[in-house]
């Protein structure tokens, strides 16, 4: 179990990456440059709030279960 | 009892934004200037998403420091208060700009008052229920969520079948806001003469407080790491079923189904009624096969039934399959000069078709004619503004009842043990800081970015013309609650954990 937990944490940096690309090119960018005013505060909160929050924090949970960090004994 | 009270309170303070929402937006935020809808997106997006982690962080630090007893009054107040001034400020016409910037500010204080609350409350019952009890009692903080909601949709259609529509809309959309400031005195009574948590009175007493909760939890890697844990292996996932069932199925059969707003409303107090005692239900049984065993079953069962679910919902009100009553189809012309150009005037065709069944469909065709001829935009003419709603027969309401209460069953069981399982898996020292957070991030933002996102996938299936557009929503809810199932069935202990430290 704690291998699969390890190897997981690849999983989780990957799709953290995947988030970040398809959340910035999807809703991120296309709102900031809309031209429309209620987009912009949108993609404001999308850009420098929200996708480093859930990318940030999805990566660095990936980092670490890769590193181990959630193995039987430590937790 | 106590303490869910006062959360019951602030999430009715929270949810009567929302509710109102298109009333507010009316008298505070008019649509054709652009600072003030500026104001409103802010108001209805940073609230929702960005204050409340914010709020959690505050208050959790406060918490964790002075005790939870003083900081769980304060964001009371604080709720409380700015609900109750919500409802006193003069409309945008009355006061111009100030109207928008000080219904913005009262709905940040909203935001953190409510990102501080429910860790102070969840924390404070768990601490004080005995161990083989704890999923029990604060599963009746869980039900204060759903509660505070459906009471909000309650007041205000007892406050609109009380008034004349002219008169809720010129002041009666204040008193819901108004009769919160009642609520409010009996709960700050209430709660003033609780006594503190035991834990952390006796943490405190030998000295085991931290002096710097934020940094122990979010600094120190061996408690980040279930901060990190706690939201993707489990709030994350609570947070998108909880919105869906309990929001999404709303706007849907509203805007998706265009059924009848009160309608609405209606069914949805009856399925979140009917659907509020299995939070402590779940709750219970958590106690007895664990956290996990109960909340991942929730998400995995959510996963594979919503599609069938909403499939069911939509084909409901299907009216190719009906059969129109004799003389069922009534046409009738208005018109009514434009309340901006007086020599334009707006023309509308209202057609009323009824069904044998019961069903009653409503299409409006509004179109904006001048002196000359229709209005040209672009070299042709304006495109009519159509609106179409559809009054069920009861059997499709109660059956529609049904299908949203099955929603709400998968809430109460993500959401009935979450309470006691966040709290077990912190120290007394910082629990209520690291307990917050990630559930105000697992709502606050994966549930406050559905409507958002699901909307784009919806309307981006449609302009592509695939057939299931109308499910193509679901995708984000279930996308992230099969991430959260992965990570929460892989990570998560299956025995609950002792929180006596």
């Amino acid at each position: 179990m704690d291998s699969i937990k390890k190897i997981l944490g690849i999983v989780w940096i990957l799709l953290a990456l995947a988030v970040l690309y398809f959340g910035l090119t999807v809703m991120g960018i296309p709102k900031l440059t809309s031209g429309k005013q209620e987009d912009l505060v949108f993609g404001i909160i999308i850009v420098f709030i929200l996708l480093p929050i859930v990318c940030g924090g999805l990566g660095i949970f990936g980092y670490y279960a890769l590193s181990g960090e959630y193995s039987d004994e430590k937790i | 009892m106590a303490s869910s009270l006062g959360t019951l309170i602030e999430w009715y303070d929270f949810y009567l934004f929302g509710s109102l929402a298109v009333v507010l937006a009316t008298k505070f935020f008019p649509a054709d200037n652009p600072t003030a809808a500026f104001l409103s997106t802010l108001a209805t997006f940073a609230a929702g998403f960005v204050v409340r982690p914010f709020g959690a962080l505050f208050f959790g630090r406060l918490g964790d420091i002075i005790g939870r007893k003083y900081t769980f009054l304060v964001t009371l107040l604080i709720m409380g208060f700015s609900t109750f001034l919500i409802g006193c400020i003069p409309s945008y016409e009355t006061i111009g700009f100030m109207a928008p910037v000080l219904v913005l500010i009262l709905r940040l204080l909203q935001g953190l008052a409510l990102g501080g609350e429910y860790g102070g409350a969840a924390t404070y019952v768990a601490e004080y229920a005995q161990p083989h009890r704890r999923g029990y009692w604060t599963s009746w903080i869980q039900t204060t969520a759903t509660a505070g909601l459906f009471i909000s949709l309650v007041v205000i259609l007892l406050t609109k079948s009380s008034l004349s529509a002219e008169q809720f809309d010129s002041w009666g959309w204040r008193v819901p806001f108004w009769i919160s400031i009642l609520m409010v005195v009996v709960s700050y009574f209430i709660r003033k003469n609780m006594k503190e948590s035991p834990l952390f009175a006796k943490a405190k007493s030998e000295g085991k407080t931290s002096t710097n909760p934020l940094k122990e939890s979010f600094g120190n890697r061996f408690n980040f790491k279930f901060v990190l844990l706690a939201l993707f292996g489990a709030a994350m996932g609570q947070g998108v079923i909880w919105y869906t069932g309990q929001f999404y199925s709303m706007s849907f059969m509203q805007k998706v189904m265009a059924i009848e707003g009160t309608q609405v409303d209606s069914l949805m107090a009856i399925a979140l009624l009917l659907g509020t005692p299995f939070f402590v239900f779940f709750g219970w049984l958590s106690d007895k096969i664990g956290r996990k065993a109960v909340m991942m079953t929730g998400m995995v069962i959510a996963i594979f039934a919503y599609r069938p679910i909403y499939s069911a919902m939509f084909n409901s009100v299907d009216t190719k399959t009906k059969e129109i009553s004799a003389n069922g189809i009534t046409e009738k012309r208005t018109s009514k000069v434009h309340a901006k150009i007086a020599t334009d005037s707006l023309l509308t065709f209202h057609k009323e078709i009824a069904y044998t069944d019961g069903t009653l469909l409503k299409k409006d065709s509004i179109v904006h004619w001048s002196a000359a001829g229709p209005v040209m935009k672009d070299g042709k003419a304006e495109e009519p503004k159509i609106s179409s709603s559809v009054k069920i027969n009861d059997s499709t309401k109660w059956y529609l009842v049904f299908l949203v209460f099955i929603q709400v069953i998968f809430v109460t069981m993500v959401y009935g043990p979450i309470a006691a399982f966040l709290v077990e898996m912190f120290p007394v020292r910082i629990r209520y800081t690291s307990m917050s957070l990630p559930y105000h991030i697992g709502n606050g933002v994966f549930g406050g970015l559905l409507p958002a996102v699901a909307t784009y996938l919806v309307t981006t299936g449609k302009d592509a013309g695939h057939v299931g557009w109308y499910l193509e929503g679901l995708w984000y809810p279930i996308g992230v609650a099969a991430v959260c199932l992965i990570i929460g069935l892989f990570y998560l202990k299956t025995k609950n954990n002792n929180i006596h430290d």
